[in-house]
């Protein structure tokens, strides 16, 4: 994913958008002609509140440098408190993974609303470069790990 | 089959405490249903025997294996391996050899700041400094150890399972009911789960078992149990305040810790279709937080101090992450 010879890192980004206000943000932006970094991938959910922590950490896994959470302001949600809720979740998440190593600066929630495209637009940049001076995460995929890979040799030999 | 006729049954320990053997001679006088029913060949903490003896069996010839705790070092995948080529019926047996287990939680730092606390730190006696290492010289010649690995893993990320039986340990009767299941297969009288099912658990929730009464939850922080002056007897734990980890746990224990005022701490681990058992947690438990503003609800998370261990005490190994960063970063 990553290459050091390249002259900048690309981080991995991944977006979580609500359909009712981030989503129509970034659409907005689009519309606006504001550009944005290629590097988030946008996924849209129908509120902030369906996101599963599960995605966040599989995305993560599996190769993610960077989580950024989008939805309605809070007291604007769609759904009325599923915000409130996404926003725990979210700071709840977030500790655990620092504690288990991951930068906090990796994660981040940003509320936008239907008519913010350029503020949205801005954060987008923002966290690209904050994780891109972070550097690549590059979580393992467990059994490849140079450092363990004599040991699943050792383990596969016979199986 | 063995010479008296009868088919043969093993219990294996990895990187286990050994609850999971004395849980299974809990099952009282069932034993002597193991007993009239299998040749028991290897069984290192009830009877004496050597791996060579296993080695020279023929592949296959053992029917059941029950194999508790997880795989730590050499030595552990070394013996996975052999029980699987002998073993028809293999079974990853306790919470330790499903997920990880308590061992698995070393997964959130390196193996030297194991090392470290184990032969380094103050409160440890080792005036020489030794550091176990895996050769040593002796005068009668050279000694070799296993090797501990990078991190604990499951026994189902080393070799193929063929049932998931958790807990820590698994209860009583649902060892009972697994025998006895195993002894209808013998005599014809039963057929086995599909390959790869959990046995001895149920399929809903620790909550869905437990007797306590639940309402709408709203809570304000949480507590530690043992700071608590008088549990509510009949309200749910969660609604009190206490980490229960009762929502994202499967079935199968007859909810034991909620019922007697413990919380429960996801012995049993993930739930059915949970793919992170952590995740499901911090979804739970963050739902129910009732806050108006930010800096609330900062105060509120700041109760639970150790959301790591609260959330994968005994599922690290088998989450989605595995480990902490430090522990593959060696930071």
């Amino acid at each position: 994913m990553s290459d050091k010879d390249s002259k900048q890192f690309e981080p991995v980004i991944l977006g979580f958008t609500c359909n009712w206000c981030s989503y129509r943000a970034a659409d907005n932006a689009g519309l606006a002609r504001s550009k944005y970094p290629s590097n988030i991938r946008l996924i849209r959910l129908m509120c902030s509140g369906r996101l599963d922590p599960q995605f966040i950490i599989k995305g993560f896994a599996e190769g993610a440098d960077g989580v950024m959470v989008t939805g309605c302001h809070l007291g604007d949600c769609h759904y009325v408190e599923q915000n409130y809720k996404t926003m725990a979740r979210f700071k709840l998440l977030r500790r655990t993974l620092t504690q288990m190593g991951i930068e906090s600066g990796r994660l981040k929630l940003v509320w936008a609303s239907a008519a913010e495209g350029m503020i949205l637009a801005h954060e987008i940049e923002q966290f690209v470069d904050e994780v891109r001076q972070l550097g690549p995460l590059n979580w393992p995929i467990w059994d490849h790990l140079p450092e363990i890979a004599e040991e699943l040799e050792v383990v596969g030999e016979e199986a | 089959m063995s010479t008296n006729g009868k088919p043969k049954f093993a219990m294996y320990w990895a990187a286990s405490c050994g609850g999971c053997e004395i849980s299974v001679l809990n099952i009282h006088e069932k034993i002597l249903d193991v007993d009239a029913n299998f040749d028991v060949v290897f069984w290192p903490v009830a009877m004496d025997a050597k791996y060579k003896d296993v080695e020279a069996m023929e592949d296959n010839s053992i029917l059941l294996t029950l194999f508790n705790g997880g795989i730590r070092n050499s030595e552990n995948a070394e013996i996975a391996r052999l029980m699987r080529k002998k073993s028809q019926i293999l079974v990853a047996f306790g919470s330790c050899a499903c997920e990880g287990g308590i061992p698995g939680l070393g997964n959130l730092g390196t193996m030297e700041s194991i090392f470290d606390t184990a032969f380094t730190t103050e409160s440890t006696e080792n005036p020489d400094n030794i550091i176990p290492s895996t050769s040593f010289a002796s005068p009668q010649g050279e000694l070799h150890l296993p090797k501990m690995y990078t991190a604990l893993r499951s026994l189902d990320q080393v070799i193929p399972v063929d049932y998931f039986m958790p807990g820590c340990p698994p209860e009583p009767h649902q060892i009972e009911a697994v025998i006895e299941l195993v002894i209808q297969v013998l005599n014809g009288k039963a057929h086995l789960p599909p390959k790869g099912s959990i046995i001895g658990a149920g399929t809903s929730t620790v909550c869905d078992e437990c007797s306590r009464t639940r309402h709408e939850k709203k809570i304000k922080g949480f507590q530690r149990i043992q700071f608590i002056e008088k549990i509510d007897e009949e309200l749910c734990l969660l609604e009190q305040g206490i980490p229960c980890n009762g929502p994202a746990t499967i079935s199968g224990c007859d909810a034991r810790c909620p019922s007697v005022g413990a919380q429960c701490i996801g012995c049993y681990g993930p739930a059915v279709g949970v793919k992170d058992y952590g995740a499901r947690l911090i979804s739970a438990f963050a739902s129910i937080i009732d806050y108006d503003d930010p800096e609330e609800l900062e105060e509120i998370l700041d109760s639970l101090p150790d959301p790591a261990g609260q959330f994968y005490r005994f599922n690290l190994a088998k989450s989605l992450l595995r480990s902490s960063k430090y522990a593959w970063n060696g930071e």
